[in-house]
């Protein structure tokens, strides 16, 4: 009862005073609501992904395994950074994925580019096989994975049997083989993504006003010009974007390649990330694998910096 | 922003271009469905079909693969089968001809209903959260604002695995460890940064003008908020939970390192079915259709509302 007096008796005096101070009297001040509402996701933030990260840093430098909890702890300074730097195993992980990065990359942009030019042509129903081409960069990588070990099969699966047909070279081992592997990994991940790819393309398109074509046309460009000097540079970011997005994700790939091969036959699909996996939840070197961890975070952030500044050049 | 736009920007094509393009395209759909397609089919095929050489595409359909993905069984001898008397269902009888016998429900469908709820659940949180959190952002002076939206974003850079080890020793201390809560909370720790970021793109699209004469029509900063701002958002609200739903539907990483038994969901189950069956192709293609459907369904659907989130920070000015 009391409270709704009140309420009452204040909603009354908002009323007859001013718009700030009627604002400042009735309920909360908007400091209070801005700092209220936004709390709870930084604190969410705070909690679940820094406060991890700056204890993957601390764990870093110590000897902890996660499987021996009553272990004590040692500080050992850089010993694990220089274990890994030192023994050359992370180099052939790191090479496995830059094959897997460049490869799916310089095949995505052309085909993704390639697909949102004739899509924007503009033919009829184009909308519609344009979300049929949407379906699988929304699934699950890992049900991914595991579907096209069935696909890949050598002696029954769909895959070897159609490059059979057209190659008539026999059964084709992709998962099998190691030098088929790392390109069975890459085809799998253009046929998921080759999508966002176009559809980013398709972004940098639309965004290209007329104008420019018909100021071309009676430059009198031919079709290969216009694309050089109008297509091209306004696209360029976009496209540039979209590889940023994809190579960072490539880099951390984990669960489809996990699915699809688990990083064999031998260490020929073996990604930092599965690597990482293995040394961290398998053979339980939490310290080690931590320092690998900042190692691998330090290698995208960097990475990612350089690209972003070869990006902004692009783009003035 | 959207694929069915028709703003062409190139000039209209010639109508033989426009066919050679659609004749491209569409070949390009058709081969990357196949896949998809395939294993739709595989679903309804019998152990036995299901490795056949060459592949087949004409077959006689069976539910064995559906009855294998749900149930658990055992081999047992003719006589054995005989003596049990007549089968009580359809799915017994079929079971039978295999000279197996049912012993009880897979876990598939706790499987399934775990994801169903660490997926809404983490939705709900993820878009409740970030809703509040943008509209702190685009309506308040926020200190430091820019820098708290790009520490928001930055968040989402980190790669998985180098915060599994942390998370997973802090869940074991807390005991969050193979619970739906654990993952629920993970799961929108990821979301929001996405969340809030999509969000405030489309608070920032309301006009501050209606709030404005809410207040001075002598409504609270927050009723102004629940009466005023969320009606207008309801669609930027629901984009945004799509993308929310869909990552924590698909993630699979955080899941295998996370759970074991309780709390697990349907990504690192599926796989495991093939142990279980022995190569039961048929089990694992009805599992991995009945997860991947409502994914599909959901991107025929709501087409635009995706586009407009998958295009995000691109295209944002």
């Amino acid at each position: 009862m009391a409270v709704g007096t009140i309420d009452r008796i204040a909603e009354r005096a908002a009323r007859i005073t001013p718009f700030g101070a009627a604002n400042r009297m009735r309920g909360l001040s908007d400091r209070a609501i801005a700092w209220i509402f936004i709390m709870p996701s930084i604190l969410i933030l705070l909690a679940i992904n820094i406060f991890p990260l700056l204890w993957t840093v601390y764990l870093s430098f110590t000897n902890y395994r996660a499987n021996q909890p009553g272990r004590p702890v040692q500080w050992i300074g850089t010993a694990n950074y220089e274990r890994i730097l030192s023994s050359g195993d992370i180099w052939g992980y790191l090479q496995v994925t830059a094959h897997f990065v460049v490869w799916t990359m310089l095949i995505q942009v052309a085909l993704g580019l390639g697909l949102a030019l004739l899509i924007n042509r503009g033919f009829k129903t184009s909308s519609f096989w344009t979300t049929v081409i949407l379906i699988p960069m929304m699934l699950s990588p890992a049900v991914v994975g595991t579907f096209w070990t069935y696909l890949y099969q050598p002696q029954t699966g769909i895959f070897s049997y159609i490059i059979d047909v057209f190659a008539n070279v026999g059964a084709v081992d992709m998962i099998g083989s190691i030098h088929l592997a790392p390109w069975a990994i890459v085809i799998v991940d253009t046929w998921m993504w080759t999508p966002y790819i176009m559809l980013l393309c398709l972004a940098g398109l639309r965004s290209i006003p007329a104008y420019l074509y018909e100021a071309a046309e009676i430059d009198r460009a031919n079709g290969l010009q216009k694309f050089w000097y109008v297509t091209l540079p306004r696209v360029l970011p976009f496209l540039m974007l979209a590889v940023l997005f994809r190579g960072i994700e490539n880099f951390k790939m984990f669960d489809m390649v996990v699915e699809l091969t688990s990083g064999g036959p031998g260490s020929a699909t073996e990604l930092a990330s599965i690597n990482l996996k293995r040394e961290a939840f398998e053979s339980w070197r939490t310290g080690y694998s931590s320092a690998y961890a900042v190692i691998l975070f330090v290698t995208v952030f960097g990475l990612g910096n350089i690209y972003v500044k070869a990006l902004n050049r692009v783009k003035s | 922003m959207s694929a069915a736009s028709t703003a062409y920007s190139v000039g209209e094509a010639s109508p033989r271009v426009k066919w050679i393009a659609g004749i491209l395209v569409i070949a390009y759909a058709l081969v990357a469905l196949i896949p998809l397609v395939w294993i739709f089919l595989t679903g309804f095929k019998s152990p036995p079909d299901s490795i056949a050489y060459p592949p087949e595409v004409l077959f006689t359909p069976t539910l064995e693969g559906y009855v294998n993905l749900f149930t658990t069984r055992s081999r047992q001898t003719p006589e054995y089968i005989n003596s049990l008397g007549p089968p009580q269902s359809w799915y017994d009888a079929l079971v039978r001809e295999r000279n197996m016998v049912i012993t009880g429900p897979s876990r598939f469908i706790d499987r399934y209903q775990n994801s169903v709820i660490i997926g809404f659940g983490s939705t709900f949180l993820a878009v409740f959260l970030g809703t509040l959190a943008a509209y702190g952002f685009s309506r308040f002076k926020v200190p430091l604002k820019d820098d708290l939206m790009f520490f928001i974003l930055s968040t989402r850079m980190m790669p998985p695995i180098a915060v599994a080890i942390p998370i997973f020793l802090m869940y074991r201390q807390l005991g969050l460890s193979d619970t739906a809560l654990g993952l629920i909370l993970l799961y929108t720790a990821v979301n929001l940064s996405l969340s809030v970021w999509l969000l405030k793109g489309f608070i920032d699209e309301i006009p501050r003008e209606y709030e404005e004469a809410a207040l001075v029509d002598g409504y609270t900063r927050l009723q102004a908020f629940v009466k005023v701002v969320l009606p207008q958002m309801r669609a930027g609200i629901a984009a945004t939970a799509i993308f929310c739903l869909i990552f924590s539907w698909n993630e699979y990483a955080f899941a295998l390192l996370l759970t074991s038994g309780e709390a697990q969901t349907a990504p690192p189950f599926i796989p495991l079915i093939i142990g279980e069956g022995g190569l039961d192709w048929p089990a694992v293609a009805a599992g991995t259709t009945l997860f991947l459907l409502p994914v599909v369904i959901f991107t025929v659907l709501l087409r635009n509302q995706l586009l407009r989130g998958i295009t995000f920070g691109a295209v944002r000015k």
